[in-house]
């Protein structure tokens, strides 16, 4: 169970990002965050993990008040939310499997994390993971010798490999083909049922918002305008979201269960 | 073809400065500084016409290049340089390492900022030659004033250009390695170091060729190594071994050149 209460986010320019944000997300539910480019979507998923510290107001994830923890108890709650970025952030120069085992150095002290001698356990689930997101013979490879929907698989299995309670996905699919971006949705929101995972994600693509969340918030300069199902994202409340334009040839028209065969 | 119908518009590049006043008053004032400048300058044609056998007598006086009358001395010289140039950049980068993390704003608080931009200022203030002769004076004659000199300018040069390479560094993976709840050491060790390794070990490689360069330079004021060997050539007007010594210097510097160039290219 995720929930933001009231949160706030002035930057120091003045600019107002987030406006007296409330959401309660159940635990499992996978939710969209969609919304104009500049409405607050990247700053309300980075002061769930402060990596942007809100202004004001509160985040509870399982009765935890992550606003008020200090240094050190905010990285043991951070190893519990995983990340997904857009463009993937891999640490370039390293290898995939270092890639992947980052997400566990939360968990594995100095020494070993700089030696590279991860628990055994670590390095079984970390190929694991790379075998159910595609990418088993890549382990040696290194980050940056892999094509963008490649990259994004490592992304996913260094949050997954975390073992969150709680994924945060930023635009997981902006660099990608529509057909790549339709696969990555698809593995995130398949490990979340498999999983049992909460997970807010960040996209601006509507039609793939509404084939892969279960509940839809739509986010307008700082405030939510929208929050509710995905069939009840109708031309007038995209209108009010995103501002006027033609709705009528957007996905609204495209067959869900044809987009699900590809 | 008619170029200049009613309908054509017309366009041009903004000039850098946008003012005319300021731009014509700069370049005018740029001009006469340097018109000013030159006149200013006494040559003496005469004198340099007289200069010009003298010249080609010192050039001639170093043929043939002699390399094993001295060679005893030679060989110590370059010994000791490349132990000084060794022992210096490693040093001085160890130094290095902390001040130019500490000095990457980007990764420091703002009193450790200070402190070492502070230090990296004060090491890059005086010259190798002021230093060297410092040290000399310090430390008495020998390559451990060389040796200390170059550390310090190491610091300098090294911790400056490693600040400001990790402060380049892409911040997304940086946010990447943060988000899994890593200590700051780890993160330094997953985010940062893998993005500034190939530079850095450029940086080594550029340093460990300055540092060759300069050790001949502190010799000839007492810091020991191939330049005191030089110097001695020359004090005792051996010319042809200070001609095998600089074609030496130079056949070195070029190998450092040289492989510094591959190994850039290999960390890449």
């Amino acid at each position: 169970m995720l929930r933001l209460k009231n949160l706030t986010k002035r930057y120091p320019t003045g600019d107002l990002a987030l406006d007296n944000v409330s959401i309660e997300i159940p635990t499992g539910q996978v939710l969209a965050l969609i919304g104009p480019s500049g409405a607050g979507k990247s700053t309300l998923i980075r002061c769930i993990n402060r990596l942007v510290e809100p202004s004001s107001g509160s985040v509870h994830l399982n009765d935890q008040n992550l606003c008020l923890l200090g240094k050190h108890s905010l990285r043991s709650a951070r190893r519990h939310i995983g990340m997904i970025f857009q463009e993937y952030a891999l640490v370039e120069r390293l290898s995939v499997m270092e890639n992947v085992l980052s997400g566990r150095l939360g968990y594995v002290g100095f020494w070993r994390s700089l030696l590279r001698k991860f628990p055994q356990k670590d390095i079984n689930a970390a190929f694991d993971l790379l075998g159910r997101v595609g990418l088993e013979d890549m382990a040696y490879k290194r980050a940056d010798a892999l094509s963008g929907g490649q990259r994004q698989r490592v992304g996913i299995a260094r949050a997954l490999i975390q073992d969150p309670e709680l994924l945060l996905v930023d635009e997981p699919t902006a660099s990608l083909d529509p057909r790549t971006s339709r696969q990555i949705m698809r593995i995130i929101s398949d490990l979340c049922q498999e999983r049992d995972l909460t997970a807010v994600i960040n996209i601006h693509d509507v039609p793939l918002a509404k084939l892969f969340a279960q509940r839809i918030v739509g986010l307008k300069q700082g405030q939510i305008v929208y929050d509710g199902n995905p069939d009840g994202l109708t031309s007038e409340v995209l209108t009010q979201i995103y501002g006027e334009e033609d709705w009528s040839a957007t996905g609204d028209h495209i067959d869900s269960q044809n987009l699900r065969g590809i | 073809m008619n170029t200049s119908s009613p309908a054509d518009r017309h366009w041009h590049r903004e000039p850098f400065i946008s003012k005319p006043v300021l731009r014509w008053g700069f370049w005018s004032a740029l001009l006469i500084y340097l018109a000013l400048a030159i006149g200013s300058m006494d040559i003496n044609w005469s004198r340099v016409m007289e200069g010009i056998p003298r010249g080609m007598n010192f050039i001639i006086s170093f043929f043939p290049p002699d390399f094993t009358s001295r060679s005893d001395a030679i060989l110590d010289g370059i010994l000791e340089s490349l132990w000084m140039t060794v022992t210096s950049t490693v040093v001085g980068i160890l130094i290095s390492i902390p001040v130019g993390i500490g000095a990457a704003r980007n990764l420091s608080v703002l009193p450790v900022y200070y402190i070492c931009r502070g230090i990296i200022a004060l090491s890059r203030t005086f010259p190798e030659i002021i230093l060297a002769i410092f040290f000399v004076k310090l430390f008495g004659f020998g390559p451990f004033a060389g040796f200390v000199t170059l550390s310090i300018a190491t610091v300098g040069f090294y911790g400056k250009l490693l600040a400001e390479d990790i402060e380049d560094i892409d911040k997304a993976q940086a946010e990447a390695i943060r988000s899994t709840g890593c200590s700051w050491l780890q993160w330094l060790n997953y985010a940062i170091q893998p993005q500034v390794t190939p530079r850095a070990i450029g940086l080594a490689a550029y340093r460990f060729d300055i540092n060759f360069r300069e050790s001949a330079v502190v010799g000839i004021v007492g810091g020991g190594g191939i330049g005191a060997t030089l110097l001695t050539a020359f004090d005792r007007y051996e010319f042809e071994s200070a001609a095998a010594i600089l074609l030496i210097i130079i056949f070195i510097v070029m190998a450092v050149e040289y492989s510094s160039g591959w190994l850039r290219k290999w960390v890449q």
